[in-house]
Order: structure tokens, then C-alpha cells, then sequence
């Protein structure tokens, strides 16, 4: 009962946050209840827990997948497609993505889990890039191609729609962190969860012990592949439309860089690099267009300007001198984690 | 009869340009154990090298213009490989892991890098004529430039091969792929090895770089990242490790996309390298490639 | 005898287990030492422990030489020369390139290697992967020898052989003790008895017994107990 204090302190202190007018400076661009930085802490919850849920995969079970974007991808784009293309309704078009949300990583994971190490790693990497080539090629004029697919605002429940909503849909960001976030550590606690532990330890003794790594490696994928379809949705309230680049491998990799620099397999670490990262992107971009940054000579400026640089050149730091991510910082050995990881991937 | 010509030969040009990228992926894999998510910055740096030289050299005719750039792209690829490899990849001896975690911030990084200096858009590249023109084979067009890159991709496979074969440093790269340990085991300072095959690596990645710059007509950042997941689907059917079964991967992935494009639908070929490479590990996870499963 | 090899207090960790719990002996030069023990007390691990192709903690020393930190590469140009358990020799490249690949000094010693082993030279352009065990134990051991090393690490070269090979390989290992020093691991008494001259004993990690080989063979009660072989 204990460990759930923090949480439930953090949970409070996060859901008042839309009452109060306080101003952090260069943190935030305006005070924390304004739209705009309601909009990005929404957005930092929302990839909290879809960080969470790839640590799912790789933090606990040691499954490397570079293709956890297509999951995301999906609960993005098929409310989308359902609400806008099909004409349902919002709530039908939540239940066809919830199917999908199970069914097709069930399917998927079925196939990829049959081999190991890096082959898996190449097939979910393959599935996610027939997806990203599925959103561009626009079938049906469906998704929108290249410039995505806005969603038809009329379909939306009314509390989510317009600027002055915007605290609402920072409220169902953080029910579905708190959703996650819960459901993520009951799992880890219970026993599949530590099968998916050992599994990631040494998949040869839970075999010898008589249990079925698959089994048990297929349930941790779809659940972490369906609450991160239950994240895309979210995102798509949250930014009103689809677009392509949801569905990268580029994408998957920066759910990876999340995980890693707030440190695989730990309580905190995933939520943490998920709100870090996303700040950092947002308001790196920000500070581009500042004044400090126009002031700096073209050299440093230049690459500044990128956060995508900024934050790769960060997560290389990362990786050379806290390679058990931030929240581990207190530790001076290799993690585990890592350890193991290696092992998996020599299969 | 011409299209299937045509198909072939453009298919058999992809199939180069896969098999350059690969190859260094390959050798980087089978050797160190990395993943080098790095790879399609070599390609970027490589094209993007080229292409700035070449706009530095206004007064020159256009061929000599155009191969001292393509040499400047080969030996800023190169020697960006192998600065990757002595800064950021050897001081993590041992730590394969975290050696990849480094190559995907560095892919990361370099990409935006490129964006930032350059912008996101396609620049024009400016080649030789002859490379725009095409030649009649069996009354199929095919655009010269095609040749180039099987001719390129050929010589630099017989490269590699003698290379491997007739050396030293080769022979401890294709022991060091079967068994690193005991390369070290034998009094052989493989590091050195490593800095050498990420070299060769950037090299070769580069010189696909210069290639697609012609083949596309442009240099794009982004087009690093998208031909290195091809890159990495041919490396993983062909075996990783490989040299042969890379290049006869490339081959075949990059003839069945060009068919399957012209015949099905164009984005289905795409789709169906994906359900190729589905096939191939689930019948045999090592790769296509019998050696080193 | 000067000590050629001397191993102080070696701790070795592989993944959970604690391997090596404190080994200490001494290699003296000249001869055949042999490592002996039950399976899985660790013999194997020594050998790479003080190679170094595993993580060790305690102290190392060759001729004097501090090479408890010393990468693998550098310690093996000191003049260690290592024949593993399972001869890992390098199946895609031939006969001919397995010994080129060993060569470290300017004048490897070809001649000594085709005098014991004629069927290389013979095989050279042949595939190591496609040679019969015993043929590629010769490779592995041939390897070695090229080099003037100072001590030999030689870890069950008689493993899975038949009988006659197990008798070439004896002889084959008293001609090298006559040239090099050597640290035999072997489960096989006959050919320790032939060959050895001091034993060093293990025991689930650590040190049992050290003595003269003629003494402990002799002593069946104690072979047993240690090596469990025999009745008691």
C-alpha cells in the first residue's frame, strides 16, 4: 500500500494544476493553467505513458521492438479514419479501435515472436514500415497521404473540442498516464510479470522450468501494444488530426531514447524520459526562435535551432555517462537491464 | 520482352545501391555485434559531401566536376565512419548495447544536423548529361545511370571480396565474424579491425550516397534513414555477416520490389520486401546465408 | 625453480556464480603442470581467467609481470600461447589461413609445426570446418606452436577423441613440454600421468591439493576423492 503514496501525491498535485496561475518562468511559456502549456503538459503525459508502455517490451520483458510506433500509429489513425472517413460515431469508432488495438498485435506479435533477438527486432521494425508505406499510399484516400487527416471536430464529445476545453483534454491525458501507470505496475507485480522479468533475465531457465517464454512474451505484447493504442488516441484528441510521421521508425527510436535516457525498468524511468523528452523537444523548439538563440554566432546557432540535435547529442551523453538512465543516476554499475538486453540480442 | 528488361536492369540498379549499404552493415555486425542505426548518416554525409563540393567547383567541365566530387563524398564518408568509430563506438568496448543506443543518437543527431544546416527539401544535383540519357537494350529505355551503379556495386563487391580474401586485415575481419574472442585470443588487437570495417563502411555507404544522389536526381536527408531500413531488411535475409548473401539479397529484395511495384501496384512492392523479410526469418531466422546462422 | 606463472587469490563471477573463489598456485617453469578437477569446478575458467577473456579480480603474474589488467592481445605477445576446449578453430577459413592468422614473430616455426603435424601441410587449402576433430585438434595446437611462447594453456586437447589420437596427442604434448612450459587442463589420468609433472587440483573454485603428479596418481583413495574416478 506504501508504494502507492507517491503516485497518488504526484496523481493530486498534477490534477490541480489546471486551478492554479503560476508562472515558471523558462520552463513554460505562459502560466500553467494557459492553453498553450496545458496543451504541452497534456502532450508530456501522453508520451509518459506511451513510454511506460514501451518499457513494457523492452525495459521488463527485454523484447527490443522497433516497431512499437505502429501501434500508436493505429489508435491515431484508425479513430481518425473511422470518425472522419466512415462517419461513426465517436464512441463506436473507440470500440472498432479498441478491436483493432487487440486484435492486430495479437496477430502481429504472434508471427514476430517466433523468432528471437535481432530477427525480431527486423520484423517489428518490418511490420511498423508496411504501416508507415500503408499511411502514405493513402488507400481509399483514407489517411490522407503525406498531409495526414484532420478529424471531423462535429463527431467529437463537446467537452473536447475549443481552446477553453483544453483542460479537459489535459485531464483525460492524465487518466490515461494514471490508467497506465497503474496498470503497467500491477502487472510487473503480478505473476506473468515476473515471468516477463525472468524471461528478460534468461529465457533458457523459464524454459526448463517447464513454462512457455511465448506465451507469456505474446500477453506482454499486446497489452503494451494496446494501451499504446489507447495513448494514439489520446494524442489525436489532444492534437486534432493525423499525421504520417506518427508511423516512422523514427518514431519507435524516440520512444527508445526515452526509455533510456529516463532509465529502463525502474518505476519512474520511462514516465520521466516520456515528459523530458517531449518538453525538451517543444520547448527547444521555442527557444530557437528566442532571442538568446538568434543572438548566437551562425556555428552554434545553426544546430541549435534542431532539437532533434540537441536531444541526440543529449541522449549520446546519456548513454556514455548514465547509461542506466536518470533515474538511476545514484548507481555506479551497468544495469542489468542492459546486460541482459546484449544477451537477447546475440540470438 | 522490354519491360521485363527494364524492370530487371532498374531493378538490378536498386539492388546495387542496396547491396553498397548493406555490405558495410554487414561487416559492421557480423565483426563488432553493433547495429549500426548510424549507417544512413554515412549515406547522408557522403551525398551531402559530394554535393557541396561540386557546388565549390563552378568553373570546372562537368565530368571532372563530377568525380572529384563523388571522391571528396567517398573520403568524407570514410573518415566520418571511421571518427564515429574511434570517438563514440571503441570507448564502449564491450558494451554492445549501449554501442547501439550511441548509433541511433548519432543517426538522430546527424539527420537533424544536415536539416538544420541545409534545410528539409531536396536539393538538385548536378550530373553529367550522359547519366540523364538513356541506352536501347531490347528496346527498353534504360537510363545510363543505372549501369553506373551495377557497374560500381560490382567492383566495389570484387573489392571487398579481395580484399577479405588476399589480406591480412581481411583475414582477421572473417575470422574476428566467426569468433572475436579467440582473434584476440591469438594475439590480434581487433580494434583496430573495428575502426577498419566502419571505415570500409562508410566508404561504401557513402559511394550508395553519391549514387542515389544521381539515381534521385537530389540529395535529401531524409532519404538516409528510409534506404537503411531497406538496408537493414536485406542484411537480415542475406545473413548477417555475409558478404555474399547480402549482395544476392540485395538483389532479389530489390527485383521483387521493382515487380511487384510495376505489376501490383506502386507502394505494393514496398510492402511486399516487408512480407519477404516476414517469410525468410520465419523459416530460417539466420538469414538466408548458411555460414554464420 | 623460478616460478613462471603465479596466480594469487583469483576471483572470477560469470553472470550469478562465483566461479573462482580464490585461487592461488604456481606455474614453475619447465614441464608439464596439470589443472585437474571434477567437472564443472572451474578449470576452463582459469585458463580464459587468466587470459583474461573473462571479467577477474586478484593478481596475475607472468615471469614477474603484473598482467591481472592486461587486455587478452597484449598478454598473449607476452608469450602465452592458448589451446581451447573446443579447438575454436576458424571453420570458414582454410588450414593454410588458421596458421597464418596465428603467426606473431618474424619467423614463425613452420618447420616444427609440419615435423609433428604432417597431414597440414598436406590439407593446407582445405576448410578447417570440414576436418575431423582430431585434425582439428592439430590446428589448434599447431597454432600455438608457431610462436616461441613462453607457457602453453592447453585446455582438453584429448576431449572426444579416439584412442590412437589420444596417444598422438600425448606424445605430441611431451615433445612440446621439452621446448615450452605448459598448463595442461585434462580429465584423461593416463595421459597426466605420462606427460605431467606437478598437479594443481580444483574443487568447486577453489584449491584443493598441489603436489608432484607421480605422488597423487599413486595415492588411488585420494584420486578418487578429489577427481572421483576409481574406487576408493
Amino acid at each position: 500500500m506504501r508504494r502507492w503514496v507517491v503516485p497518488a501525491v504526484v496523481f493530486v498535485v498534477l490534477m490541480l494544476v489546471p486551478k492554479f496561475a503560476v508562472d515558471i518562468p523558462y520552463v513554460f511559456q505562459g502560466s500553467i493553467n494557459t492553453p498553450g502549456t496545458l496543451q504541452l503538459l497534456a502532450l508530456c503525459l501522453v508520451f509518459g505513458g506511451v513510454a511506460m508502455t514501451y518499457d513494457l517490451l523492452f525495459g521488463y520483458t527485454g523484447l527490443l521492438s522497433f516497431g512499437h510506433a505502429l501501434y500508436f500509429a493505429a489508435g491515431v489513425y484508425i479513430t481518425a479514419i473511422a470518425i472522419t472517413k466512415w462517419h461513426w460515431s465517436f464512441y463506436v469508432s473507440l470500440a472498432f479501435t479498441a478491436l483493432v488495438g487487440l486484435i492486430v498485435p495479437l496477430v502481429l506479435g504472434a508471427v514476430s515472436l517466433r523468432v528471437g533477438g535481432i530477427a525480431f527486432a527486423m520484423v517489428t521494425l518490418a511490420f511498423a514500415q508496411a504501416g508507415s508505406i500503408l499511411a502514405f499510399k493513402n488507400p481509399h484516400g483514407w489517411t490522407g497521404g503525406e498531409e495526414g487527416l484532420g478529424t471531423d471536430y462535429t463527431k467529437l464529445p463537446a467537452g473536447f473540442i475549443g481552446i477553453f476545453n483544453t483542460k479537459n483534454l489535459y485531464w483525460l491525458a492524465l487518466a490515461y498516464l494514471a490508467c497506465v501507470f497503474v496498470i503497467v505496475q500491477w502487472a510487473v507485480r503480478s505473476s506473468p510479470g515476473h515471468i516477463w522479468q525472468a524471461i528478460r533475465e534468461n529465457e533458457l531457465r523459464v524454459q526448463v522450468l517447464g513454462l512457455r517464454p511465448y506465451v507469456y512474451k505474446l500477453m506482454c505484447f499486446v497489452l503494451a501494444s494496446f494501451l499504446a493504442t489507447a495513448g494514439g488516441v489520446v494524442y489525436l484528441l489532444l492534437l486534432g488530426g493525423a499525421t504520417p510521421d506518427v508511423t516512422s521508425a523514427n518514431f519507435t527510436l524516440t520512444l527508445l531514447v526515452m526509455v533510456v535516457i529516463g532509465g529502463s525498468g525502474t518505476r519512474w524511468g520511462a514516465l520521466l524520459g516520456g515528459v523530458l523528452y517531449t518538453w525538451a523537444n517543444q520547448r527547444l523548439g521555442d527557444a530557437s526562435s528566442s532571442q538568446f538563440v538568434s543572438s548566437l554566432p551562425s556555428v552554434l546557432r545553426t544546430p541549435l535551432e534542431q532539437p532533434l540535435f540537441v536531444l541526440g547529442v543529449l541522449f549520446i551523453l546519456v548513454v556514455f555517462f548514465v547509461p542506466g538512465g536518470l533515474a538511476r543516476i545514484g548507481q555506479v554499475h551497468r544495469p542489468r537491464t542492459l546486460q541482459r538486453l546484449q544477451e537477447a540480442m546475440r540470438r | 520482352m522490354s519491360t521485363v528488361v527494364l524492370l530487371t536492369i532498374t531493378g538490378l540498379g536498386l539492388g546495387a545501391m542496396y547491396f553498397l549499404i548493406a555490405s558495410g552493415l554487414s561487416l559492421i555486425y557480423g565483426l563488432m555485434g553493433v547495429l549500426n542505426f548510424a549507417h544512413g548518416a554515412f549515406l547522408t554525409v557522403g551525398a551531402y559531401g559530394a554535393w557541396y563540393v561540386e557546388s565549390k567547383l563552378g568553373g570546372v567541365a562537368v565530368l571532372p566536376r563530377f568525380l572529384i566530387a563523388a571522391l571528396a563524398g567517398l573520403v568524407i564518408g570514410g573518415v566520418f565512419a571511421a571518427l564515429v568509430e574511434l570517438v563514440l563506438i571503441r570507448p564502449l568496448y564491450k558494451r554492445h548495447i549501449e554501442q547501439v543506443l550511441v548509433t541511433v543518437g548519432l543517426g538522430l543527431s546527424a539527420s537533424a544536423l544536415v536539416v538544420a544546416i541545409w534545410g528539409n527539401d531536396a536539393r538538385p544535383v548536378a550530373a553529367p548529361t550522359w547519366l540523364g540519357n538513356t541506352t536501347t537494350v531490347a528496346g527498353a529505355h534504360i537510363p545510363n545511370d543505372r549501369w553506373v551503379e551495377i557497374l560500381t556495386a560490382v567492383v566495389v563487391l570484387i573489392g571487398l571480396n579481395t580484399f577479405l580474401r588476399r589480406t591480412r586485415y581481411g583475414l582477421i575481419i572473417r575470422a574476428g565474424v566467426e569468433n572475436r574472442a579467440m582473434v584476440t585470443a591469438l594475439g590480434i588487437d581487433v580494434r583496430q579491425a573495428f575502426t577498419l570495417v566502419f571505415a570500409i563502411g562508410g566508404i561504401a555507404a557513402a559511394i550508395a550516397g553519391v549514387l542515389s544522389s544521381v539515381y534521385f536526381g537530389t540529395v535529401d536527408p531524409a532519404r538516409g534513414t528510409s534506404l537503411l531500413i531497406f538496408a537493414f531488411i536485406v542484411v537480415v535475409i542475406g545473413g548477417l555477416g555475409s558478404l555474399r548473401g547480402t549482395a544476392i539479397a540485395a538483389v532479389v529484395v530489390a527485383l521483387v520490389q521493382q515487380y511487384a511495384n510495376y505489376y501490383a501496384s506502386s507502394g505494393l512492392g514496398d510492402l511486399s520486401v516487408v512480407l519477404l523479410l516476414g517469410i525468410v526469418l520465419l523459416l530460417r531466422p539466420g538469414g538466408l546465408s548458411r555460414s554464420f546462422a | 625453480m623460478a616460478a613462471l606463472l603465479a596466480v594469487d587469490n583469483l576471483h572470477v563471477h560469470l553472470g550469478e556464480a562465483h566461479v573462482l573463489q580464490g585461487i592461488s598456485f604456481e606455474v614453475p617453469e619447465g614441464g608439464v603442470t596439470a589443472l585437474l578437477g571434477r567437472n564443472g569446478v572451474g578449470k576452463t575458467t582459469t585458463l580464459r581467467a587468466l587470459l583474461g577473456l573473462v571479467d577477474r579480480r586478484g593478481r596475475v603474474e607472468l615471469e614477474g609481470v603484473d598482467i591481472s589488467r592486461t587486455a587478452t592481445h597484449k598478454i598473449v605477445r607476452h608469450g602465452v600461447g592458448y589451446v581451447p576446449e573446443d579447438r575454436d578453430v576458424f571453420a570458414g577459413l582454410t588450414v593454410d589461413e588458421n596458421l597464418r592468422l596465428a603467426e606473431r614473430d618474424a619467423e614463425p616455426q613452420y618447420a616444427l609445426v609440419y615435423d609433428l603435424f604432417p597431414e597440414l601441410k598436406a590439407r593446407g587449402k582445405q576448410l578447417a570446418g570440414t576436418l575431423s576433430g582430431g585434425q582439428q585438434q592439430m590446428v589448434a595446437i599447431a597454432r600455438a606452436l608457431l610462436n616461441r611462447n613462453r607457457v602453453l594453456l592447453v585446455d582438453e586437447p584429448t576431449k572426444g577423441l579416439a584412442p590412437l589420437l589420444v596417444t598422438e596427442v600425448a606424445r605430441v604434448l611431451e615433445r612440446v613440454s621439452e621446448l615450452t612450459t605448459v598448463l595442461l587442463v585434462e580429465q584423461n589420468l593416463g595421459v597426466v600421468a605420462q606427460v605431467a609433472r606437478d598437479v594443481v587440483v580444483l574443487d568447486t573454485g577453489r584449491v584443493v591439493h598441489i603436489g608432484p603428479a607421480k605422488e597423487l596418481l599413486a595415492d588411488k583413495p585420494m584420486v578418487h576423492r578429489l577427481l572421483g574416478v576409481g574406487r576408493a
